[in-house]
């Protein structure tokens, strides 16, 4: 019995662990295609969404309540998602808050490091008589401005209390970039 | 030693929803399409609490034609599956279906929501998206810009084997949206006569713009459950039974598949008939709702179906149309209410439960997955209970 052998370009992976490929080398690959797919949608908001997104461009948050067990989803759902019945309807809330939690990211998906780091969280939104827990609130994802990395890495920005800071009306355009980022209150007691 | 055996429920389809099919639906996004068929199958299923009434939640449905990566995730919640049992089949309705049904075969689960949706009228690369389907090495630097290439291909090796004419293929199309008329689920029907179709613009040789159904918007759930859930929701009035079910794939290779055949339709129809204990398809059904997203596709199915061995000199004959021996597709068809991508099978299956619903009788439905794909899927329905 022969062995079989192959006549090729690399004849056994140089390093079976696996590391990245340089530039000129990943083209020495025969037959590698270079693609860039066409892939464009218009994405309809739909009924809940869309009247969020149209409100924001009046500088104000709105939420939809469910007429069975009193949720309130902002953005707004056309539905609870517990109950499965229609939320009818919208209510305005405010845009201020409590930063529930915070993180910085310091490169991009493709690993390069960003110039300045950006800092996103949650807030958990100043809903009137809506009962919250830890796990369930009206609340936005945004960034966050005017907060330190120290800040987020003591962890002394959990629970900071934050207002929206809208865009000046005539650059809003109906996007949850009307909202530029939430801001700490410093009437608030924040530090 | 005594082995219990779990006990096998029969199961039916006891209700269906349906959202559209529109050309497009802009005032709804795709949560709310699924959301508001949702609701419509659990009220005609006589579901008062879909939370708690419902045991498992399946979606189906394709990355691509959402533009959400992980799309999955987006569909427990509209359709009431939020901290429950909930998966995702990414490929054609009547596939889910399949997998709701062997559910319900395990006895584990009693009720099961099956939803399929489509808005192709958020995708603004349709051709784009549809290029994504063929082999990105070799395939797509040769493929032409319009996507239809592919079923014409299908079609005239098709209609060489099977002694067919572009006039036999406008005969599917004229009886398919003359039928649509009645349907108001329609958006393509037309009193047209096969004169009209055969001086349509052609799109691709032997394919004119007619022999193509349109892609539409819709939305679509249908809940699956068990004997005994049946009988306790005593709902046996609009339950239409499963006899039998089946899906498979040919090859994922375009050249080595059986060009101008449908494996995949002969797979799953011989699996559902057989299960259906059907010997003679012909003679045991009353209707069949089959694919015709293409106008040579219907002939086609019957054929690989076993229905007849020769489904052109049928067709000729009129024993395909409402009152012949064996009607085809009396809700018009695709060529009548469209091409609602993954919610295809779903939507023809609603048609034959409807059906059934009215007239009794016993029905066969086939979905293909449409081009560039070889899989399909067939279930026979039944109102004996
Ligand atoms: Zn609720």
């Amino acid at each position: 019995m022969g062995s079989f052998q192959t006549k090729s370009k690399v004849s056994k992976p140089q390093n079976p662990g696996g590391h990245g490929l340089k530039e000129n080398e990943l083209w020495q690959l025969s037959g590698l295609i270079e693609y860039r797919p066409r892939a464009k949608y218009d994405f309809s908001a739909g009924q809940a969404l869309g009247i969020f997104l149209e409100k924001l461009k009046e500088g104000k948050i709105v939420g939809s309540r469910c007429p069975r067990c009193g949720r309130i989803y902002v953005p707004p759902r056309s539905y609870c998602e517990y109950c499965l019945v229609p939320t009818i309807e919208i209510v305005e809330v405010p845009d201020t808050g409590t930063v529930h939690t915070a993180v910085i990211s310091y490169i991009r998906t493709t690993r390069e490091r960003m110039e300045k780091p950006e800092i996103v969280g949650i807030i958990r939104l100043d809903v009137p008589g809506y009962s919250t827990n830890e796990y369930e609130f009206a609340g936005l994802f945004h960034r966050l401005c005017g907060v330190t990395p120290e800040d987020v890495i003591s962890g002394n920005v959990i629970g900071m209390k934050v207002r929206a800071k809208w865009k000046p009306p005539e650059k809003r355009k109906g996007s949850i970039l009307d909202i530029e980022c939430f801001e700490p209150l410093p009437a608030y007691g924040n530090p | 030693m005594v082995h219990l055996m779990p006990s096998r429920p029969r199961v039916a389809i006891i209700g269906v929803g349906v959202y559209g099919p529109k050309h497009t639906i802009p005032e709804l996004s795709f949560r709310e399409l699924a959301f508001e068929a949702a609701l419509r199958a659990y009220r005609d299923a006589g579901i008062d609490d879909p939370r708690r009434d419902i045991d498992a939640f399946i979606g189906c449905q394709e990355d691509f034609w959402e533009g959400i990566a992980i799309a999955d995730e987006f569909i427990p919640e509209p359709i009431g599956g939020v901290l429950r049992p909930t998966f995702t089949v990414s490929g054609d309705g009547l596939q889910g279906v399949a997998q709701a049904y062997m559910l319900i075969r395990t006895g584990y689960f009693d009720v099961v929501s099956v939803e399929a949706h489509a808005k192709p009228s958020d995708i603004r690369t349709f051709d784009g998206i549809m290029e994504l389907a063929f082999d990105p090495n070799y395939l797509r630097p040769v493929v032409p810009p319009n996507y239809h290439f592919y079923a014409a291909l299908e079609a005239k090796a098709f209609m060489e084997l099977a002694g067919a004419t572009r006039e036999d293929l406008a005969l599917v199309v004229a009886k398919n949206k003359n039928i649509g008329l009645l349907n108001p689920r329609s958006i393509s029907a037309a009193p047209v006569s096969p004169c009209d179709v055969l001086e349509a613009p052609m799109v691709s040789d032997p394919l004119t713009a007619m022999d193509i159904a349109d892609p539409v918007d819709v939305g679509v759930v249908v809940v699956l459950a068990s004997d005994d859930t049946v009988s306790r929701l005593g709902v046996e009035d609009r339950a239409v039974w499963i006899e039998g079910i089946g899906y498979g794939t040919e090859t994922g290779s375009f050249e080595r598949h059986e060009i101008g055949r449908a494996p995949s339709v002969r797979l799953a129809s011989a699996r559902a008939l057989g299960e259906a204990g059907i010997s003679n398809a012909f003679n045991e059904l009353d209707f069949i709702e089959t694919d015709d997203r293409y106008s040579f596709f219907e002939p086609l199915t019957l054929f690989e179906a076993g229905i007849t061995q020769d489904p052109i000199k049928d067709l000729r004959e009129g024993t395909f149309d409402p009152g012949g021996p064996l009607p085809v597709n009396l809700s018009g068809g695709s060529l009548s209410w469209g091409w609602p991508l993954e919610a295809t099978g779903l939507l023809r299956l609603v048609h034959a439960i409807e059906f059934i619903r009215r007239n009794g009788g016993k029905g066969l439905a086939i979905s293909w997955r449409g081009i560039p794909t070889y899989t399909s899927s067939a279930i026979v329905v039944s109102g004996e209970g």
